[in-house]
C-alpha cells in the first residue's frame, strides 16, 4: 500500500512538473499572448518594409509598445499597408509621429520605432500614421554610396 | 529453369513475409489503439507504467537535455560570432531544441531506455506463458498488459521532451551568458520574439506525442510476437531499437514536412 502511495505521488510530481516547464516554454518565453495584446489599431504606409514581418514588436524610445499585425499592400499606391497594434496604455502618442523601420543589430529582425512628433491631438483607433521612412536596404544603400564617389 | 524458381520463389517468400509483417502489426495496432482509453479506468496501473517508463528515464533526459544546450550553446557561439550575430544565439538554441532536437533525441533515449524493457519485459511475459494464463482467465492482455504501456509512453514522452528543452535552453543560457558573456536581455529577448506557442512548443509536443505511440507500438508489438526463446527475446529487444529508432527519425521528416515547411 505505502509502495502504490510512493509511485502515485512521484507520478503526480512527475505529470505537474511537465505542465509547468511545458506552460512556462509555451506561455512565457515564447511571444504568445503578444500576438493579441489588447490594444487599438493603427496603420501606416511605407513604400518598402523590407524584411518587416507580423509579429514585429512596435518601439517608441526602444520601448516595445506594441506588435505588428498585418502586412498588405494597397492595390491604388502600391505602397505596403502595415497595421500595428499598441497597446491602450500608450493612448497619447501625438497624431504627427513618425514611423521609422529600423534593424536590430546589423544584420537583426526588423521593427517599427515611433518618434513622436509635438501634436496634442492623440491617435485613435484606426488613424494612419503619414509620415514614415521606409526600411533601410543595405544594397540600395551601398550603391547609392559608391554612386555618388564615381561622380567625386 | 529450376534454379531461376528458385531464386524467383526465395524474392516471392520474402515479399509474402514482408506483407505478413505489416498486416500483422497494422491489425496488432489498431486492436491495441482501440482500447486505448482503457487504462483510464485503472489509473493505479497507469501510475505504475508512468512511473516505469517515464520518471525512472527523467535522469537520462535532464542529463542528456542539459549537455546538448551546452553543445548548442558553444557551437552557435563560434557559428554565429562570425557574423557577429551572437545576440541570436538564444533563439538559434531555442528554436532548435523546441523544434527538432527536444522531441527526436527524446524519442532516441526513450526508445533505448523505456521501449527495450517494455519489449524484454512482454517478451518474458510471453515466454512463461503468462499471457496465456491471462487469456486462459479471460483477461485480455492486449487491454490488461499492452495498452497501460502505450497510454504511459503517449503521456510521458511529451513532458520528457518539455523537460529536455527546457533543460536544454538553460545550458544554452549558462554557456552563452554566463560563460562567454553574452547578453542576457538579448537571450531571453530574441526568444520571447521570434519563438511561438503554437508554431514551436505545440508542434514539438505533437511530435512528442506522436513518437511516443509509435515507440510504444513498437516495443509492445515485438515483445507479443517475440520467439519465446532466450535467443528470440535478445533478438525482439534489439528490433525495437532499432526500428522505433529509424520510424522516429523518418516520422520526424513527415512530421516537419507538414507543420514547418511551406
Amino acid at each position: 500500500m505505502h509502495a502504490h502511495r510512493y509511485v502515485e505521488l512521484i507520478v503526480g510530481l512527475f505529470v505537474l512538473a511537465g505542465a509547468v516547464v511545458l506552460m512556462v516554454m509555451a506561455l512565457s518565453w515564447t511571444n504568445f499572448g503578444a500576438s493579441r495584446v489588447d490594444g487599438y489599431r493603427v496603420i501606416a504606409k511605407f513604400d518598402n518594409v523590407g524584411g518587416l514581418t507580423a509579429k514585429a514588436p512596435v518601439k517608441m524610445s526602444g520601448l516595445t509598445i506594441g506588435r505588428v499585425e498585418s502586412i498588405s499592400m494597397d492595390p491604388d499606391t502600391f505602397e505596403a499597408v502595415v497595421v500595428m497594434q499598441i497597446r491602450n496604455e500608450y493612448d497619447n502618442i501625438p497624431t504627427d509621429t513618425f514611423a521609422n523601420i529600423y534593424t536590430a543589430g546589423l544584420l537583426g529582425s526588423q521593427y517599427i520605432e515611433l518618434s513622436p512628433g509635438g501634436s496634442f491631438d492623440s491617435l485613435t483607433d484606426g488613424d494612419q500614421i503619414t509620415m514614415t521612412q521606409s526600411a533601410f536596404i543595405l544594397e540600395s544603400v551601398i550603391s547609392r554610396f559608391l554612386f555618388d564617389r564615381a561622380q567625386d | 529453369m529450376n534454379a531461376a524458381s528458385l531464386y524467383i520463389r526465395r524474392i516471392g517468400r520474402v515479399v509474402i513475409n514482408a506483407a505478413v509483417h505489416a498486416g500483422a502489426m497494422t491489425i496488432f495496432a489498431l486492436r491495441l489503439i482501440a482500447v486505448a482509453w482503457v487504462p483510464f479506468t485503472r489509473p493505479r496501473d497507469l501510475a505504475q507504467q508512468i512511473y516505469a517508463a517515464g520518471v525512472l528515464s527523467l535522469v537520462i533526459i535532464l542529463v542528456a537535455g542539459g549537455f546538448v544546450g551546452l553543445v548548442l550553446g558553444l557551437q552557435g557561439y563560434t557559428i554565429l560570432s562570425s557574423f557577429n550575430a551572437t545576440e541570436s544565439l538564444g533563439v538559434m538554441v531555442a528554436l532548435s531544441l523546441v523544434r527538432e532536437l527536444g522531441p527526436v533525441v527524446t524519442a532516441l533515449l526513450f526508445a533505448g531506455r523505456a521501449g527495450s524493457s517494455i519489449t524484454a519485459e512482454i517478451a518474458l511475459m510471453k515466454t512463461t506463458e503468462q499471457l496465456s494464463a491471462l487469456e486462459m482467465m479471460a483477461v485480455d492482455p492486449i487491454r490488461r498488459v499492452m495498452a497501460p504501456r502505450l497510454l504511459a509512453s503517449i503521456i510521458a514522452v511529451p513532458i520528457l521532451a518539455a523537460m529536455f528543452s527546457f533543460v536544454g535552453i538553460l545550458g544554452g543560457y549558462f554557456i552563452g551568458v554566463v560563460v562567454l558573456e553574452v547578453d542576457a536581455a538579448s537571450y531571453w529577448g530574441q526568444i520571447a520574439q521570434q519563438m511561438d506557442a503554437f508554431d514551436d512548443v505545440m508542434a514539438g509536443m505533437i511530435k512528442a506525442v506522436a513518437f511516443g505511440a509509435v515507440i510504444a507500438l513498437i516495443a509492445v508489438f515485438e515483445g507479443h510476437y517475440a520467439e519465446p526463446t532466450a535467443k528470440g527475446m535478445a533478438q525482439a529487444t534489439t528490433q525495437t531499437v532499432v526500428i522505433s529508432s529509424l520510424a522516429v527519425l523518418a516520422l520526424d521528416f513527415v512530421l516537419t514536412a507538414v507543420m514547418f515547411g511551406t
